[in-house]
């Protein structure tokens, strides 16, 4: 084996243990490392206990309630399975809105997480407002017939 | 026909090589920045959810996607030198080490600049944000390694250990927000295409080709300064008309 070749498969054997490395570690701190629990994972007790911590998941629709203060807000944060319901008294960032994204950080309280940040999280979809107008028609229009065609015993379908 | 594959490997071709490319470059570079840009602000329509404040993406995109590539291509050239103990390698991807900190202080900015307005806030320490600030600090503690060392020759072999090492980190980024759950969104644009409005889309492929060309002119500037400084003793570069004009 040439001097050169040597040194290739000295870079190519040592790159892959320090890849291999930094899987492991990384796997191992897989919790550490996201950002937020999600509802269900809250009600499967692996969210931490009695310290501050993030949850994110949609704004459950119509669960929004402004107290007269102006400046609270109750709303409840849900991952199709699971929900908890949030306080914070704050400005909520303007993307915040019913049936998106949201992560907020705080501690629980028998149940209620009192928040002290509220962050809005978007999709990665970007398009006109025309095209997602009507994007939202095709859908309903999807679903209407497709709950037509679907009898009734049929198992809904949760994205 | 033959190719000399090797021909431009050499400093002393690849130095005049370098020089005649340069102005192609940038000019092709000023010219889609100002295309892209007019497209990106004037043309592309308000998004539906963020209006105008997800124009920052035709910066915030390309620069972020430099960032990583010019990574992976400055740690390719420090492994060749390693491997091929070529003069040239090594004087690349010392020359590429600035631009590519530059893209990468730059993704943070615009994207602390995007995250205001939009989360809420300029900083989280998500896995997406977390991993592309790592990349910074590799792209500077390469240069920073790089200069500590006075011999050239060992300062490449040095600093191309860390960037090879460090090019673990750019899949990190790219999938951080697929392995764990970030505030950063997930990608627009996959291997399996994208949904992005085609106005969009055109702008930011534009500014993503007019960053590549900014990044090789400048990229290809600074190697021939890197050429000039380190084969100064050479015979080659004292007969060189502009050498030879200011000596």
């Amino acid at each position: 084996m040439k001097a050169r070749q040597k040194r290739f498969l000295f870079i190519a054997v040592g790159l892959a243990a320090v890849g291999l490395a930094v899987a492991l570690v990384l796997n191992a701190l897989d919790k550490n490392v996201s950002l937020y629990f999600t509802p269900t994972q809250i009600f499967n007790n692996e969210a931490p206990q009695g310290r501050s911590f993030r949850i994110g998941g949609l704004v459950e629709e119509g669960s929004v309630k402004r107290e007269a203060d102006g400046l609270t807000v109750n709303f409840v944060i849900t991952d199709r399975h699971k929900s908890i319901p949030v306080i914070y008294k704050g400005i909520l960032p303007d993307l915040f809105k019913e049936g998106k994204g949201v992560v907020a950080q705080g501690k629980m309280e028998a149940g209620l997480m009192r928040a002290d940040e509220v962050l809005a999280k978007h999709d990665e979809n970007y398009m006109p407002p025309e095209a997602a107008d009507a994007l939202q028609k095709a859908e309903i229009a999807n679903a209407a017939s497709a709950s037509a065609v679907v009898p009734a015993s049929a198992p809904a379908v949760i994205k | 026909m033959a190719i000399n594959w090797f021909k431009y490997s050499a400093p002393t071709t690849f130095y005049s090589l370098a020089g005649k490319l340069i102005p192609w470059f940038a000019v092709a570079a000023a010219a889609l920045f100002a295309v892209g840009m007019y497209i990106g602000f004037y043309i592309a329509p308000v998004d539906y959810q963020q209006g105008e404040f997800y124009r920052i993406i035709f910066i915030h995109v390309p620069a972020s996607i430099l960032s990583m590539f010019l990574y992976l291509i400055m740690a390719g050239y420090a492994a060749m030198g390693l491997i091929f103990n070529t003069r040239l390698s090594a004087m690349m991807a010392t020359a590429i080490a600035p631009t590519g900190a530059l893209f990468a202080f730059i993704s943070l900015w615009t994207g602390a600049l995007w995250g205001k307005p939009m989360w809420g806030a300029w900083w989280v320490w998500d896995a997406r944000l977390t991993s592309e600030l790592i990349l910074l600090f590799l792209y500077l503690g390469f240069i920073a390694l790089h200069a500590s060392i006075d011999d050239p020759r060992r300062a490449d072999r040095a600093s191309a250990l860390l960037a090879i090492v460090g090019s673990v980190n750019v899949p990190i980024i790219y999938f951080s927000v697929k392995w764990w759950n970030t505030l950063h969104q997930g990608s627009t644009i996959k291997f399996s295409g994208t949904s992005m409005h085609v106005a969009m889309q055109q702008a930011m492929f534009i500014m993503l080709v007019a960053c590549w060309l900014y990044a090789i002119a400048v990229i290809l500037a600074r190697v021939r300064s890197i050429i000039l400084e380190r084969e100064r003793h050479t015979k080659w570069i004292n007969e060189l008309p502009e050498v030879k004009h200011v000596a």
